[in-house]
């Protein structure tokens, strides 16, 4: 019963290989580098194999003060996603009814995702500036900024992805069969158990996803920290500033350790996410089955 | 974490006005767009406080004036004199101003007419020629996951293969092509095009994926019963139907090169002038009303091709 595939199959296959190796192929290349011996530079062939260059910035020796940049944006990573998941599952529930101020909340988070990142990040620079100097100049003269890792910086991560995380919830709901939800209240549920015991284990594996996207694209967000984050920097800013400077694999080895957290997040929320949809496959009801 | 059960615990009463229980019944007392102000308040309150009010900073201090260390809060339009200065006294020489835009645009051009190209056959591959479904999410999420991790260290990767003693380079010296290695590979114009390409190709492969699986099928047979060649339902069917994805993909796209200077800076060298490097020059000088007016005549010309693009199609129509 097979059939034959076209020529054209064959030619675009060997293009999407083409661009998932210009995808991943530097990158693999710098995974690699960062291994190299002690003598090791910034190009191949490699000098040796080793773990010296990765070691290297754990020990603090390095360029940067590796151990506090990757706590902060930790931190700031782990509470971006939180925020984002939360916020956008709850205003995907209000979109699902009418009201008024909806063509707002759409076009602003459409908005802030299209704005060039360099104007929202100077916007809220300029905010905090102007809130610190209304400060200084009517209540404490020793006032020194209000702009930190956890205000600004929190603030601009979230202009980011809170519109990432509210698409994600128009799809989902696209899809969702509200008639569940209503077979669940006719049983006499209250909101909440209608909401804990079955829209939200229907739609937790794109909720994951939502945090999947709150981490990662707060964990290497650049533009928009650049004017908004305050007096320290996150990792990437560490990353960016030595982009001009280094000469030897620490970037590398900063870079290869950056991306293994990242690959670390993926791989846990993409296995939590199969995990889910394989147990809602197996032990979820038939409901709705047979009735389309 | 309490409040947001409380907003969702509110999800749905308004559904079903009035029903059972007691505590159903004390809730349904909110009247249903309260309901709805508590469950998008919280976000609506963060485009607020982080992008709408900065926005309106940010054309309000375009119009103050500055010295050499702060602002000053009177009225000036020298942020704006600053940044169109000499474009009439030197012409018909282009000012600075004219040829940094100019400039984007070029890249803009370029980049947008590459990552269209690759985005829309990445796709088409994706939604018509990958039949199984979990092929189909497999090679997606091939395509995604460089998304998730950082752009920086994308950038620096192609160093090892572009740089003076880089892959290409002694590759091409080897093999007798060139006598010395070639030096606009990196830190140029090409590099960052290249590196361009490489980020945002997926901006515009998810769009134009979206709008061709939901293109029927038999459409696409109709066409060849019909007697039309490849080449015809390509043009007649799939890019009408694909277009929405293709505008939606351009206008990200176009936006991010628009406005960037992280890119630009890191593969140019920080020696590319371009739209969003000015407002970041700017900035470092502390001449935040001149950066101001730069970030509002950006705001203004991004704007314009966004309305021109959205004439095109509904954009609320197709998320």
């Amino acid at each position: 019963m097979k059939e034959g595939r076209p020529r054209s199959f064959y030619v675009l296959a060997i293009f999407f290989a083409a661009y998932v190796l210009f995808l991943y192929g530097p990158m693999i290349a710098i995974y690699v580098l960062s291994f190299q011996g002690p003598q090791g530079g910034l190009t191949f062939p490699m000098n040796g194999v080793s773990t010296f260059w990765i070691a290297k910035l754990f020990q603090g020796t390095g360029i940067v003060d590796l151990g506090a940049a990757f706590r902060r944006s930790l931190l700031l990573g782990v509470i971006v996603m939180i925020v984002t998941v939360v916020l956008s599952v709850a205003a995907g529930m209000a979109f699902r009814r009418k009201f008024k101020a909806q063509g707002i909340l759409f076009y602003s988070a459409i908005a802030s995702l299209i704005v060039p990142s360099i104007i929202t990040s100077l916007g809220i620079s300029l905010e905090f500036r102007i809130i610190d100097d209304l400060i200084k100049a009517h209540w404490n003269e020793n006032f020194e900024t209000s702009m930190g890792l956890l205000t600004s910086g929190l603030g601009a991560h979230l202009t980011w992805t809170l519109p990432f995380g509210l698409l994600i919830m128009f799809a989902i709901f696209n899809r969702f069969d509200p008639r569940l939800e209503e077979a669940a209240r006719d049983l006499g549920a209250t909101p909440w158990q209608a909401f804990r015991h079955v829209v939200l284990p229907i739609i937790l594996p794109s909720v994951i996803g939502i945090g999947l996207f709150g981490f990662t694209l707060s964990w290497d967000e650049l533009a928009r920290s650049s004017q908004a984050i305050g007096a320290v920097n996150t990792l990437p800013l560490d990353l960016q500033g030595l982009t001009t400077t280094v000469t030897n694999p620490d970037i590398y080895a900063l870079g290869t350790v950056i991306s293994a957290v990242s690959f670390t997040v993926i791989a846990l929320a993409l296995g939590t996410i199969h995990m889910l949809n394989k147990r809602q496959a197996a032990k979820g009801s038939d409901a709705g089955q047979g009735l389309v | 974490m309490d409040t947001s059960e409380d907003i969702l615990q509110q999800a749905s009463p308004g559904l079903i006005p009035g029903s059972g229980t007691a505590r159903a019944a004390k809730v349904t007392r909110l009247s249903p767009s309260f309901i709805s102000w508590l469950q998008a308040g919280p976000m609506m309150l963060v485009f607020l406080a982080f992008f709408l009010i900065p926005l309106v900073f940010v054309v309000i201090v375009s119009f103050w004036d500055y010295n050499e260390y702060q602002l000053l809060p009177a009225f000036s339009g020298r942020g704006y004199t600053d940044t169109f200065e000499g474009c009439i006294a030197q012409l018909p020489d282009l000012c600075t101003i004219a040829k940094t835009y100019l400039k984007t645009l070029k890249l803009c051009f370029l980049v947008w007419v590459i990552t269209l190209f690759i985005g829309f056959w990445v796709a088409y591959f994706l939604a018509f020629h990958v039949k199984s479904k979990t092929w189909q999410m497999g090679l997606s999420l091939l395509c995604t996951i460089p998304f998730w991790t950082s752009n920086v260290i994308r950038m620096i990767a192609w160093i090892p293969l572009l740089g003076r003693n880089g892959l290409v380079n002694s590759g091409l010296v080897k093999s007798g092509l060139i006598n010395h290695p070639l030096e606009w590979l990196l830190f140029s114009e090409f590099s960052v095009v290249l590196a361009l390409v490489h980020l945002f190709t997926f901006f515009m492969v998810v769009p134009i994926f979206n709008s061709m699986i939901r293109i029927d099928k038999s459409l696409i047979e109709a066409a060849y019963d019909a007697g039309a060649t490849g080449f015809q339902t390509l043009v007649n069917v799939i890019i009408p139907l694909a277009k929405p994805g293709i505008v939606i993909g351009s206008i990200f796209v176009i936006t991010i090169v628009m406005g960037d200077f992280i890119t630009i800076g890191v593969m140019g060298g920080q020696q590319i002038a371009a739209a969003g490097k000015i407002i970041e020059t700017r900035v470092n000088a502390l001449q935040f009303p001149a950066a101001a007016a730069n970030a509002v005549i950006l705001l203004i010309i991004t704007f314009l091709i966004i309305t021109m693009m959205s004439r095109i199609v509904d954009i609320k129509k197709e998320l």
